[in-house]
């Protein structure tokens, strides 16, 4: 739920409580009032009739209400002295509403030349469920006017002020380390300005130690293979000597293979280093079809020594955007992977079908774990030199393109690439 | 034939020094940008190793400040930062070829032989040893009168092989340079005998007068008989 929402439903509730409470406080008040001023009216109304007695005794004769409101009966003197003027709230039928209206009754005692009276005095009364239901109606247009008020303010007001927040989060939605780039609007609001300063400080600490690892393996990389390079050639200096035994020459060849197993895998880092920087920025239509007959081609005296049968199923005429030299890798992996695996008398099948690639070969009878098999350094066979990179080179290649690669075990390995649709 | 090698590693300046002069180049060479600059500054070279990163300035700009200067010598980059880009640069600024960091020496030879060979105009393009002689335009080879017939990769590696005349080629080095960057599982360097037997045998038939020695574990080496 949206901020200027949340608010807007807490006042909305809160509008209501306090509104009820205030009706009702008011409405009491209110009647309180029309009491008052309906009594004192009766009041009045009877001093003046009792006026009019003095001048025309015939008033008091009336006994009916309907002649000017009121009634006049003789009482004792005793009921009469010990009489208190009453103020009763009744109903009387009146003659143009056609039913019983509500209304206020006075009842009290006077003495007229020694005899005492009883009189009623009576005046229409406000209906009263016509006065709540009216103060309902003014009440609840009150309520939805001040809803609108606050939902205009909010949409207007609040809105325009929210702004640098809006942007800010918008810009960090979409934030990415390898492209740090934050434009906060400048906000004469306290806390915006505090929050702008702390999300750019917050940013540039992580953009600094981002950039700082990501130059660490590039340069380790880099400063790895200078040293590599010395090694591997004073080992094949010594090599080229000639008078070496063979136990001596056994043992200059193993050191070779490892240096030059470490040149690959330290290689091979930083490809992966560079593929997650995005260094790879040009990008064109690969045709898959053509890159992988040609990378097979490559690979067609290792198929032999192998003992491998390389098999290609072109469904489809596959073309992705992407980086040339990615692609060439991804499927140069994908096939190293598929033939490093493999038994002699195996098989690799490659099958491009519509918008997909899969890679699947003999190998291993037991299905490989998926959850790792990506995942760097994680050797699920017992090909010692491979580096334990390859798939999580084809896996990057993948993620920065959006591609999803999957594996699936069906008495053979499938590698499938789902390019994007 | 005058090398100049910029390098700042003493170590790897050493080791390319040392092996080119094998070859009987004469071969100097500069540790930093200034040293490089004052070299060229003097002295004609036939062909330039060029590092990329160096003290004093890079070696892409000292590049292209001497092909401003109308530089007529070859330039082989070799770099330590093995980036597209830093080669697409320099390829893009006039350099003849790049050898990215660690290399073989065997690869260092052909690419020196090679670019020797495109830059000497008039120049032969026919390498020989012995009673062998490979035609390197039209890609043939021939024993005395007889030519000899070879598959693409065979030949790539006789050529290799020939152009490390009396060197120990590392079998990782034959691997990349025949069949390129795909090769780089250790394991599999095992299939690249067959293609030695094969050529051997070839060689063998038509009495060619090298021989094509193996170092356990370690590599080829090509000889004259």
């Amino acid at each position: 739920m949206k901020l200027l929402n949340y608010t807007t439903t807490y006042l909305a509730g809160l509008l209501l409580v306090i509104i009820t409470i205030w009706a009702a406080i008011f409405y009491y008040a209110m009647l309180d009032e029309i009491y008052d001023s309906i009594d004192d009216g009766l009041d009045n109304q009877k001093g003046l009739i009792i006026q009019k007695i003095t001048v025309d005794s015939s008033i008091l004769r009336q006994g009916d209400f309907n002649e000017g409101g009121f009634l006049i009966r003789e009482i004792s003197a005793a009921k009469a002295l010990n009489f208190y003027d009453q103020y009763i709230d009744t109903t009387m039928y009146m003659q143009n509403e056609r039913e019983y209206e509500p209304v206020r009754l006075l009842r009290t005692v006077f003495e007229h030349q020694g005899r005492y009276y009883q009189m009623s005095v009576y005046t229409s009364m406000v209906e009263e469920d016509d006065l709540v239901m009216e103060l309902l109606y003014a009440l609840l247009w009150l309520y939805f006017g001040l809803l609108a008020t606050i939902l205009l303010l909010n949409n207007f007001l609040l809105k325009r002020i929210w702004k640098p927040f809006y942007r800010l989060i918008k810009q960090l939605k979409t934030f990415r380390l390898e492209k740090p780039s934050i434009q906060v609007s400048p906000t004469r609001i306290e806390e915006f300005r505090l929050l702008n300063d702390a999300v750019q400080r917050l940013l540039q600490s992580n953009i600094a130690s981002y950039n700082s690892q990501k130059h660490f393996i590039e340069n380790a990389s880099h400063e790895l293979q200078t040293p590599l390079a010395i090694s591997i050639n004073k080992l094949e200096a010594l090599a080229e000597t000639g008078d070496l035994n063979e136990e001596q020459s056994r043992l200059l060849a193993a050191a070779l293979d490892n240096l030059e197993r470490l040149t690959r895998l330290n290689r091979s880092l930083l490809l992966l280093s560079r593929i997650e920087n995005r260094q790879f920025t040009a990008t064109e239509a690969v045709n898959l079809n053509a890159l992988v007959k040609k990378i097979a081609g490559d690979f067609e005296d290792q198929f032999a020594f192998g003992e491998v049968s390389f098999l290609l199923r072109e469904e489809a005429t596959v073309t992705v955007q992407m980086n040339a030299d990615l692609g060439a890798i991804l499927i140069t992996n994908l096939l190293k992977n598929a033939l490093v695996h493999n038994r002699p008398g195996g098989s690799v099948e490659v099958m491009l079908q519509n918008n997909a690639l899969q890679v699947s070969n003999t190998g291993n009878e037991m299905p490989l774990q998926p959850e790792s098999l990506f995942s760097r350094f994680q050797k699920q066979s017992t090909a010692g030199t491979s580096t334990g990179l390859g798939l999580s080179i084809v896996k990057a290649i993948a993620d920065l393109y959006g591609f999803t690669v999957s594996y699936d075990f069906k008495s053979r390995h499938y590698f499938r690439v789902q390019f994007a649709s | 034939m005058k090398i100049l090698v910029i390098e700042d590693e003493p170590e790897m300046r050493a080791n390319i020094v040392r092996s080119l002069e094998t070859e009987a180049y004469v071969v100097e060479s500069a540790e930093d940008y200034y040293a490089a600059r004052e070299k060229l500054g003097i002295y004609q070279y036939d062909c330039i190793l060029l590092d990329i990163g160096l003290p004093g300035g890079s070696g892409l700009a000292l590049l292209k400040e001497l092909k401003k200067e109308g530089l007529q010598s070859g330039v082989i980059i070799v770099s330590a930062k093995g980036s597209i880009d830093d080669k697409v640069e320099g390829l893009n600024l006039g350099a003849d070829d790049y050898l990215p960091k660690p290399f073989h020496m065997a690869e260092l030879h052909a690419r020196v032989k090679s670019l020797i060979r495109r830059k000497t105009l008039g120049g032969s393009t026919v390498v020989e040893v012995g009673n062998l002689r490979i035609d390197t335009e039209r890609r043939t080879v021939r024993v005395g009168e007889a030519e000899l017939s070879l598959n693409r990769k065979e030949y790539d590696v006789l050529l290799y092989l020939v152009t490390n005349k009396g060197r120990l080629v590392a079998k990782t080095a034959l691997a990349e340079h025949v069949w390129g960057d795909t090769i780089d599982e250790a394991n599999s360097f095992d299939f690249i005998y067959s293609q030695i037997k094969n050529l051997r045998k070839k060689l063998k038939d038509h009495e060619a007068e090298v021989e094509i020695n193996a170092v356990y574990g370690v590599g080829y080496k090509l000889v004259e008989t």
